[in-house]
């Protein structure tokens, strides 16, 4: 166990000083990019990992809660009200969503979010008097915190950090706390917590309101970090790529969604510039994943490192959930 | 008054009636047996009653309240509880995890989405309690995959009686046990207190027998005939539904 | 009025090749549960194969429509025998893997045939309009629609007269049952996705003349897919068949009378169809 602290204590260390060490503007751009959709991906983990329920539709409640900031702030809105409308905007959106997608499971579910993602992008584009269809709209400036401009790289990748960290805390208490038994419960025997007086729906009605949330977060650092906004970022491709995110990272685990975002977006913007062929790349590396790590990169690294260097005894122990 | 009462219950899937207009009583603390060949509709009626399979007329009561309208969660709350046929657990969870579960499905703690759940004292303690009454205690920390079969329906007994229900339907609870596993589970029900009413199906007659009180006997959707021990025992017609005419 | 026509004609056209396209799907997801993301770039390889096939090599146009169905329908059966295969029961690899795959061919094609739109021409012999009475209808369109008839006719003799046909349908029901009963679960399932390749591969072609082949055509044709196996049905043949020619219809008026809101129109129905009714027009309902 105190390895796992050390790693996370080390990674904890490297992303604290992440401007020091990245070697320039771009690569803090990079990182930020990183911890925006890794905020993204915890929010659509929740469901897909800890509820079972895969969704192709959250790139249009992330669009959402990006269109809403900059709409709101371009109407002349301060930055804290826009962002307030923002998180209401996606968490009723939201709520809707959950109401008719939660009419079905498994296939169901994801036709039904990926029905609801497509009209949101459609409404984007179409929607030209609210959000200037394929012009897109722009947020001019970003918000000072406590006096500090973010418009540079490095402050606007510190104020990413701490709400990413903030996001972990809070997701690792979710998935800790009885309410996180409950979803996980209904996840694998939804029947048997029927019968045990369970709200099966309720619960997966919860779990969808806190999965917006957090991907309304991630919509509204996005468009703060681009300080632009069109309907590219809600298209299915959107959806898809960040669900590839979390099971290559590792779903229904906590950093599973960090380290998956991390691997697409370094190939998407690093690995581009070295490889023309890079989405084949990518396409390679999630066949490679489903083949040797089926469990995705974070536990299946775990899984790597302790057979290096551990015992059968005490990975058998660990490996026993209290 | 009725810990159990059943009247004119209905069901059919397209033109098939499995349950056709059955009426029970079970009296409170009362050991009764469902028994009868496949496909008589002895687990339709376990569905029906715990609230899985919507009933097309009749009515189910406990202890005077009215359950037919209720959904399945409602009723796990007014004190009844059930085991399956076919163990529904959760096999990478402990033991303790697995009863912890049942226990919390009755608390509101199960709304909190901010308290530690490994932090709920009282909650383990309680677990612990409930897989000591089944013999499983020290087992507490075991991942319910490494356990043995005849374990495993044990702690499906553990989680129905940890939610301290008014009545308990065991489906089949010695199926596929050994000769051991069998007489641990029989000293677990007649432990039981009287405060629970059982309900039981099984196939298995010495068992079953030893345990029951008053017998039920359904054949294709009905209750063909109903007494205590001694009278079903003499009963021709029981030949007659097992071995044919 | 003609102009109302003509969108029918057009409507019953794409219906009939979302049929070729989703009907492979169907069958693959009933007999399967295999959400395969790979089949419109499935749809997309097979007309980039029939395209290079008429360009480079002058093949005949029917010749290149069957054989760029064929490879295709042997990749396809490359990726469910030695991708797909360990995969059963697991959904979140499935998807992955078959994403995966769908991004190496989108960026191969573009890597092959780069990016510009390549239109292949409508085969001799079907080209122009026939006149029937006072209307005017393009002669390759009828034809597809004929093709689609025919090809779902055989489809259905298929599963209903041979014995092939009588494993599939109890693979989809239940497939514990089909292997207790000595049916070789695992051949049948590389020949059904095979099969629903080749005619997803085959649909391709037969869609150039209209589409034209381009990078994207994956992106634009799968979600159709999708649309028309959840409406119908999955697994469920006539499901595929109504399901695309309603989702033809949608598609085509919905584009001409609001193209404002192109995507309601498609999508809306489908989602009140799936809020009444989970299981589709004509799938089995879910336990």
């Amino acid at each position: 166990m105190s390895g796992k602290r050390v790693a996370l204590a080390l990674a904890l260390l490297a992303l604290l000083t992440a401007p020091f060490w990245v070697g320039g503007v771009y690569y803090v751009n990079i990182v930020s990019q990183i911890l925006i959709y890794a905020v993204f991906a915890m929010g659509v983990n929740i469901l897909l990992g800890y509820a079972g329920l895969v969704s192709l539709g959250h790139a249009g409640l992330f669009g959402i809660a990006a269109y809403a900031t900059a709409i709101a702030l371009s109407a002349g809105l301060p930055h804290s009200a826009a962002i307030l409308v923002a998180l209401i905007a996606t968490v009723a959106g939201t709520a809707v969503f959950a109401v008719l997608a939660l009419r079905a499971t498994g296939i169901g579910f994801i036709m039904i979010t990926l029905a609801l993602g497509q009209i949101i992008w459609g409404l984007a584009y179409r929607w030209i008097s609210l959000t200037r269809g394929d012009n897109g709209v722009n947020v001019v400036a970003r918000p000072e915190i406590l006096g500090l401009s973010l418009a540079s790289a490095e402050a606007f990748y510190y104020a990413t950090l701490a709400v990413f960290l903030l996001a972990v805390a809070v997701c690792a208490i979710f998935v800790a706390s009885p309410f996180g038994a409950s979803l996980k419960g209904v996840r694998d025997q939804p029947r048997r917590m029927n019968a045990l007086g369970y709200h099966v729906w309720g619960i997966r009605f919860c779990a969808c309101l806190f999965s917006g949330l957090l991907t309304g977060i991630a919509g509204i650092l996005f468009v703060y970090y681009t300080q632009f906004i069109s309907p590219q970022s809600l298209s299915l491709t959107s959806s898809a790529e960040v669900v590839l995110m979390v099971i290559s990272g590792g779903s229904g685990t906590l950093l599973g969604p960090l380290a998956g975002a991390a691997l697409v977006v370094v190939i998407k913007n690093v690995a581009s510039a070295y490889i023309e062929r890079w989405n084949m790349l990518l396409g390679a590396i999630f066949v490679a994943i489903v083949i040797f790590m089926p469990e995705g990169l974070v536990p299946g690294t775990t899984r790597l490192v302790r057979r290096l260097f551990k015992g059968r005894a005490a990975r058998a122990a660990e490996d026993a959930r209290p | 008054m009725t810990a159990l009462a059943i009247a004119k219950l209905e069901k059919s899937f397209g033109g098939l009636r499995v349950t056709r207009g059955i009426d029970l009583a079970v009296a409170p603390g009362e050991r009764r047996l469902i028994i009868g060949p496949n496909g008589a509709g002895k687990t339709t009626l376990f569905n029906l009653i715990a609230g899985e399979l919507r009933a097309d007329g009749g009515s189910v009561a406990l202890f005077g309240q009215e359950l037919t309208r209720l959904p399945s969660r409602r009723r796990a709350h007014l004190g009844l509880s059930r085991t399956y046929q076919i163990i529904t657990l959760f096999p990478r969870d402990t033991l303790l995890r697995n009863v912890m579960l049942s226990l919390l499905g009755l608390s509101g703690l199960r709304w909190n989405p901010l308290r530690r759940l490994e932090g709920q004292r009282h909650l383990m303690a309680a677990a612990e309690q409930a897989l000591g009454r089944v013999g499983l205690a020290h087992l507490a920390l075991r991942p319910l995959s490494e356990t043995s079969y005849g374990e495993r329906r044990r702690v499906e007994i553990a989680m129905a009686l940890a939610q301290n229900p008014k009545v308990l339907l065991l489906d089949e609870p010695f199926a596929g046990l050994s000769v051991d596993e069998r007489r641990d589970v029989r000293k677990l029900l007649a432990g039981i207190p009287r405060d629970v009413t059982i309900v039981m199906i099984e196939h298995d007659m010495d068992v079953a027998l030893d345990f029951a009180e008053r017998i039920t006997v359904m054949h294709f959707g009905e209750i063909v005939v109903e007494g205590t021990r001694a009278e079903i025992v003499a009963d021709p017609r029981i030949k007659e539904i097992y071995f044919g005419e | 009025m003609s102009l109302w026509l003509l969108l029918a004609v057009n409507s019953v056209t794409l219906g009939g090749l979302l049929f070729l396209l989703s009907a492979g799907f169907s069958l693959i997801f009933g007999l399967m549960r295999i959400p395969n993301l790979t089949h419109g770039s499935l749809f997309m390889l097979g007309a980039y194969f029939g395209a290079s096939f008429v360009i480079r090599y002058h093949l005949p146009f029917w010749l290149a429509a069957i054989l760029a169905g064929l490879l295709v329908a042997a990749f396809g059966g490359l990726i469910e025998r030695f991708l797909l295969r360990r995969l059963a029961g697991s959904e979140q690899a499935q998807v992955l893997v078959t994403l995966g795959i769908s991004f190496m061919v989108a960026d191969f094609c573009l890597m092959v045939w780069t990016g510009d739109p390549i239109s292949v021409a409508t085969p001799p012999g079907l080209v122009g309009a026939a006149h029937i009475g006072a209307l005017i209808f393009p002669i390759y369109r009828l034809a597809i629609i004929a093709i689609a008839v025919v090809i779902a006719a055989a489809l259905w003799l298929l599963l209903d007269r041979t014995r092939l046909g009588a494993m599939i349908r109890a693979g989809v029901d239940d497939p514990q049952m089909a292997r207790v009963v000595g049916i070789r679960v695992s051949r049948l399932f590389t020949i059904v996705f095979c099969l629903g390749a080749g005619l997803a591969g085959f649909a391709g072609m037969m869609g150039a003349p209209i589409l034209s082949v381009y990078p994207g055509l994956d992106a634009d044709m799968l979600p159709l897919a999708l649309v028309v196996v959840i409406l119908g049905g999955a697994g469920s043949l006539p499901g595929s068949l109504v399901g695309s020619f309603i989702i033809g219809f949608l598609y085509n008026f919905g584009q001409a009378l609001l193209p404002e809101l192109a995507y309601f129109v498609l999508f809306l129905p489908m989602v009140l169809v799936l809020v009444l009714r989970p299981q589709g027009l004509f799938g089995r309902p879910v336990t």
